[in-house]
């Protein structure tokens, strides 16, 4: 699969119309700049052998250098990746946080008015454009009520030593407790705006599959022998509606990756989506070939990780994997 | 399970679809949207390029209802006229999905062998990226433009449909009605074409209403990074970029717009979740 990646990635930058040392260097580049500037990026090689190399680079870590500044193009994507990381998991963790308790209340209120209060909002909530709520978020708690940064991870001026590049923990390194609550300040907005989709979606897909679970055989069966309510909806409801819940937060994911590029845009993160807009905007393709490879592995292994998460939650699952 | 498919699916009437509140508001939404696309001209009150230096930058008035941009441009006039993006989105962006996704679901489901396991490898690649990353990729190769986000917006969606349509073809080909029209002696184009296709599109139907809704988003947040429509043109996420820059001093000119996109994203989701649940008995 991720060899499929790579292979999608590099014929998007080195097949599709477009030559890259004319982007480079503009309509009025002479041919013989051309030349060079192709021989240089090894553009004047066959596919393959331009396809091998850059295999062959990726494997040993060399993803070509930056053609902005020069730096190796991997070395500006790490850098860039504890801020994403940061924002997505905790709008993943607000979400679910939010979404899972709601949808199974409004689950067990069926019908009742909390029940229309809970679901009707998760409808816009997933017409939302993301884009536009984090700016209008910015608008009401940044600018008119004031009680939120407008931007950033710090505050300008805050000197906060950069060890594991997370904001948050490295505040929590110093120990300094301002710091820990600049860092969580300004995370919140970004993250909360990230989250609205997320949690409409967790919370639809909770309430429909506890409902549906609620009304199988089994759950009849254990309320007819006897089973006291609280047992039966931990043990036989909430276990069964559990799965698929789980898939659609791990679909969440490339949502919550597809989001951050926006909400980083928004809220002036130094995140991976901010980085690959300026690089493709700068037409800066080694670090645009670096982000989207490292992403999509990413988003790769993330899913493995959710297809494994199933066989400790289902029974049946384990079963036909050991067989 | 065969059994189920020799029925006849249900008549899809209009008390069915419109049964529920919501859809009749979606529909409507969706009607008006398509209203404002066609009338534009008549319903905006200025040009939409037409420039107003004296009044940029005005508050919402009675001259102008949405007050003006930098330039002193109408944002009212040009958010009526992005719905003509929009909907030009949605009938690329989509339709592009569309053919391409159900070209090859269907090639991948009918034919079966080496060309569903060439076909089905292909989307699940191109399912592995987060899909704002591979639009992102495709426009970064072929350089921004609204043309070019429409195609990698295309191109996205087009996984989706494969799955969609294969998985219809799969059940469809064996189900009953299907068998005996092939034992009567019809040929693979009529039994493709009269039978397994028509069999198959009331899911697509569905689909492409409920994605026409994400089509607009991702293509407005493509114009919103600068690498979809670009400017002066009225597309709903250039307006919402545009605005960006001027929001803390003149909070009309993103709000609008952003509020058009979401309006019309609410119409789309509403109508295409009224949709299936009048195709499809289970979800009622």
């Amino acid at each position: 699969m991720l060899l499929g990646v790579s292979v999608v990635v590099f014929v998007a930058m080195h097949l599709l119309p477009g030559d890259v040392a004319t982007l480079l260097l503009g309509d009025r580049a002479t041919a013989a700049s051309l030349a060079r500037l192709r021989h240089q990026l090894g553009l004047d090689q066959p596919v393959f052998v331009q396809y091998w190399r850059f295999l062959a680079g990726a494997l040993s870590g060399d993803f070509g250098t930056s053609l902005r500044d020069n730096r190796p193009a991997l070395g500006e994507v790490l850098e860039a990746f504890p801020t994403t990381v940061e924002l997505t998991v905790s709008a993943l963790a607000l979400a679910v946080a939010i979404g899972l308790p709601l949808g199974v209340f409004a689950a067990f209120r069926e019908g009742t008015w909390l029940d229309t209060a809970i679901t009707t909002p998760t409808l816009f909530g997933v017409s939302m454009p993301v884009f536009w709520l984090g700016l209008m978020a910015l608008l009401l708690f940044s600018e008119k009520l004031g009680w939120m940064p407008t931007g950033g991870l710090m505050p300008i001026g805050a000197h906060m030593p950069d060890r594991t590049g997370f904001s948050i923990i490295d505040a929590f390194l110093t120990g300094n407790a301002s710091l820990i609550w600049q860092a969580i300040r300004h995370l919140l907005l970004p993250a909360a705006t990230l989250a609205t989709i997320p949690l409409a979606l967790i919370t639809r897909i909770t309430r429909g599959e506890v409902l549906a679970s609620m009304h199988l055989d089994h759950v009849r069966t254990a309320r007819a022998k006897g089973l006291p309510e609280g047992r039966v909806r931990r043990a036989h409801i909430l276990r069964n509606a559990l799965i698929p819940i789980v898939t659609v937060i791990g679909l969440q994911l490339g949502l919550l990756l597809s989001g951050a590029f926006l909400t980083e845009t928004i809220f002036s993160l130094p995140g991976l989506g901010r980085l690959m807009v300026d690089a493709i905007l700068a037409r800066d393709y080694p670090v645009v070939q670096t982000g989207a490879i490292f992403i999509a592995g990413l988003f790769v292994l993330v899913n493995f990780a959710v297809d494994i998460s199933y066989g400790l939650l289902d029974p049946r699952v384990r079963r036909k994997g050991t067989r | 399970m065969s059994g189920s498919v020799l029925l006849a699916p249900p008549p899809v009437g209009r008390a069915t679809l419109l049964a529920r509140p919501a859809a009749k508001v979606g529909l409507g939404i969706v009607l008006l949207f398509l209203l404002v696309c066609a009338a534009a001209p008549l319903l905006a009150p200025y040009d939409p390029y037409a420039q107003d230096l004296m009044h940029a930058l005005a508050g919402p008035s009675a001259l102008h209802p949405l007050g003006t941009d930098q330039y002193g441009r109408d944002v009212l006039s040009r958010v009526l006229y992005g719905a003509r993006y929009a909907l030009f989105a949605v009938i690329v962006g989509d339709g592009l999905a569309l053919v391409l996704g159900s070209t090859l679901g269907l090639l991948a489901g009918y034919i079966g062998g080496a060309v569903d396991a060439v076909i089905m490898r292909l989307v699940d690649i191109l399912l592995a990226f987060p899909y704002l990353l591979l639009a992102l990729i495709l426009v970064a190769a072929l350089g921004p433009s609204l043309l070019h986000s429409l195609i990698a917006i295309g191109i996205v969606y087009t996984p989706q449909y494969a799955r969609l349509i294969r998985g219809q073809v799969l059940t469809v080909r064996q189900s009953d009605f299907v068998r005996a029209t092939r034992a009567l002696g019809a040929s693979t184009s009529r039994v493709l074409l009269r039978h397994v296709t028509p069999n198959s599109l009331s899911p697509v139907v569905v689909m492409a209403t409920l994605q026409a809704g994400s089509v607009i988003i991702e293509t407005a947040g493509l114009s919103f990074l600068g690498l979809g429509a670009q400017p002066p043109s009225p597309d709903w996420g250039a307006l919402l970029a545009d605005g960006q820059n001027y929001f803390l001093t003149a909070w009309w000119i993103a709000t609008f717009p952003g509020l058009a996109i979401f309006c019309v994203v609410l119409g789309f989701n509403l109508f295409g979740d009224a949709l299936r649940r009048a195709f499809d008995p289970r979800a009622q």
